[in-house]
């Protein structure tokens, strides 16, 4: 059976890995002066590769050979990715710790607080409240112009939705660092608005608005069309079938979609970084005043020398890192269904829905 | 389809126009905007813009050269790193694990994407340079004599040496970035891998292929444009990559050709870093650097987009 593996396979791993490290260490205690800790692996994981080609080699043919150390090479990769991400999150959370574990760092702003001061005093109030309110200001007009726009290119199709599709594609490829400078210079240098969280929220939906419309448009084309000629066949309108078919029936993608480009858009730092001003202060007006968010606090903390101010942009950009979690986590639970799939939950709820019709239609007949 | 509609369903129809349009407006604008407000800047520089060394605006002598061989170095650095890795993972991903530990690994690839710029930033500046600093100083004493690998101003035969020189380099920002856009490529190239046809995998497999083999005579011709799209998706993110960049990097007035030097620069994060000046003249050159990199990444999005339409109908994905 293909995947499966023998324990002569195990052997050989195990085998080569033991050998790969003392050869490794041998290298670098007795006979190199070597040192760091990256040469280290990098060396290890190279002499790995080719005591396992040899140990596979004195019971395997080429092509057996190529295979099995292929494999190791491709699970390695992937093992290697994962074991960044885990390096970059568990190393965050670490170095934040000290700022994470003071009550205060939730609940206050750095008003009171400068770059010298200890941690048990100040925090990012005003950086959360900043956030939430420039994502949820962008989330509110990007998401029916978004939504609306991407059953635009679905039901109207013709020229100009064509061209409108293309423009939203080619508007995915917009650096994010564009639209923030766009915003400064038509809102602020142009029209003579603030830094304020209001353009801060603008720049996020500039930026935000082609990643949702591109997503949901993808998830709308997955929308079986013979739902739409069944219900269109039954006569239901056209907007009656756009709200009552094909917008329940993709619900799950388009709220993967949503939440997936407010997972991106939480986390830009650079369109905030032209448009919102700094400020130490909770400004939980975003129409005036420089309102700061969770990147940008961390992004401002680090440039600090002082380590309990770079303790407060890990310990930010922590926070930062459960909220990207926590939406992605939403997201999971939400979405990645194909249009139409039901959880369990949902069948029960039809069934329970579609006997109670059975009754009523049971009932009338009598 | 022409129907005879009522007056609901023209309202919904105009109503879905006008949030095109909407977006039309808005997209549009943007470029536009970007497009007006950088012809004074391109009108002063005309050519020399895209020839010109220095950035000093105010004094009229600008152009992009600089920054724009940075920005194509890092993306240079950032692809050699990531490609290799996301097919490793992507490979990894369609054809070696199976059943929850998959969907886990598509989650967390996916998650990585989705990690904020600001959190690789630190990361690379405050754990991963000290760590490459011995790689950076290793290559250049072994492989200096290929030209762009060189570093200046250090003895290779002194161990003491400051190791500053090798501080905030292409090759750091770089390799930063690849880490970011590795998952954005792999998630392109996992699905087109995921497509491979069963057919023509157990074709492979009844002939005698091993795994790897049927990998490289099926999975990998089937989804070389997915490859070759979802690496230009990757170069188009690299391309307009910011925060990190601007955190690791120390700018660099004029070319720097050797990456593993200290000093880089790159388009977005010198508007990162000049934004504040307060001239109109020098935002205009700003927006007229940020259109430069605009098109840029167009270009490469579009190449991208095609690829990918050829390899597979329907389903684009993003990041």
């Amino acid at each position: 059976m293909l995947g499966e593996s023998r324990l002569s396979d195990k052997l050989a791993t195990l085998g080569a890995a033991a050998a790969a490290l003392s050869f490794t260490a041998l290298l670098y205690t007795q006979l190199t002066p070597f040192n760091g800790v990256f040469g280290f692996v990098v060396i290890a994981w190279l002499s790995f590769l080719g005591f396992y080609a040899l140990l596979v080699s004195f019971d395997e043919d080429g092509p057996a050979v190529r295979d099995r150390v292929a494999a190791a090479v491709v699970r390695s990769m992937g093992l290697l990715l994962i074991g960044v991400l885990a390096v970059i999150v568990v190393y965050t959370v670490a170095r934040g710790w000290k700022a994470l574990g003071h009550k205060n760092f939730l609940f206050e702003d750095m008003k009171l607080a400068g770059p010298r001061d200890p941690l048990t005093v100040g925090g990012i109030r005003h950086a959360i409240i900043g956030t939430l309110e420039q994502i949820g200001l962008a989330l509110v007009v990007t998401v029916p112009l978004g939504l609306g726009c991407a059953v635009f290119l679905n039901e109207i199709r013709g020229r100009f939705s064509r061209f409108v599709r293309t423009i939203a594609e080619a508007m995915t490829a917009l650096p994010s660092i564009v639209a923030g400078l766009f915003v400064y210079a038509m809102l602020i240098m142009g029209l003579g608005f603030g830094k304020s969280g209001f353009a801060a929220s603008v720049a996020l939906g500039v930026m935000m608005l082609p990643i949702i419309i591109r997503a949901a448009d993808v998830v709308l084309r997955l929308v079986p069309g013979t739902l739409k000629e069944a219900s269109l066949a039954l006569g239901a309108s056209r907007w009656r079938t756009a709200w009552h078919v094909v917008l329940p029936t993709a619900r799950s993608g388009l709220t993967t979609a949503v939440i997936l480009g407010t997972a991106r858009g939480v986390g830009e730092t650079s369109p905030v970084l032209l448009t919102a001003g700094f400020t130490a202060v909770t400004n939980a007006n975003p129409f005036s005043g420089p309102q700061v968010s969770l990147p940008l606090q961390t992004f401002e903390a680090v440039k600090s020398p002082m380590p309990d101010m770079i303790a407060r942009g890990f310990g930010t950009a922590a926070v930062l890192m459960v909220l990207v979690v926590v939406l992605f986590v939403l997201a999971r639970l939400a979405g990645g269904r194909a249009p139409g799939r039901l959880t369990a939950r949902q069948q029960r709820r039809r069934m329970r829905a579609s006997a109670r019709d059975v009754l009523r239609f049971q009932g009338r007949r009598r | 389809m022409t129907e005879n509609i009522g007056p609901a369903d023209r309202a919904y129809r105009g109503v879905l126009r006008a949030t095109g349009l909407t977006v039309l407006v808005v997209m549009g604008l943007v470029g536009l905007f970007l497009g007006f407000r950088a012809a004074q800047a391109l009108r002063v520089a005309g050519w020399g813009f895209l020839t010109t060394e220095a950035w000093e605006p105010d004094a009229k002598v600008f152009g992009i050269a600089t920054v724009l061989t940075g920005t194509l170095l890092i993306a240079a650095v950032a692809i050699l790193i990531a490609v290799p890795m996301a097919t490793g993972t992507a490979l990894y991903i369609s054809e070696y694990t199976s059943g929850w530990w998959k969907k886990l690994l598509i989650t967390l690839v996916d998650l990585m994407a989705a990690v904020p710029s600001v959190v690789y930033g630190l990361w690379g500046f405050f754990l991963l340079q000290g760590h490459v600093i011995g790689l950076s100083r290793w290559i250049s004493d072994y492989f200096g004599w290929i030209p762009f690998l060189a570093v200046e101003g250090v003895d290779p035969s002194d161990p003491l040496a400051s190791e500053t020189v090798y501080t905030s380099s292409t090759f750091i920002a770089g390799l930063v970035v690849a880490m970011m856009i590795t998952p954005v490529i792999c998630s392109v190239m996992r699905e087109v891998f995921a497509q491979a046809p069963a057919g023509e995998r157990e074709g492979a497999y009844a002939l005698g292929a091993t795994r790897w083999g049927m990998i490289r005579a099926v999975v990998l011709p089937y989804g070389r444009g997915g490859m070759i799209g979802g690496t230009m998706l990757g170069l188009g993110r690299a391309l307009g990559e910011t925060i990190a960049v601007y955190l690791i990097i120390s700018p660099a007035v004029e070319i720097q050709p050797l990456i593993l030097q200290n000093g880089a620069n790159s388009v977005s994060a010198l508007i990162a870093l000049r934004y504040g000046e307060s001239t109109p003249f020098a935002t205009s050159a700003l927006m007229a650097a940020g259109l430069s990199l605009f098109v840029l990444t167009l270009i490469v999005n579009f190449v991208a987009s095609s690829f990918i339409a050829r390899s597979r109908s329907g389903a684009a994905s993003d990041a």
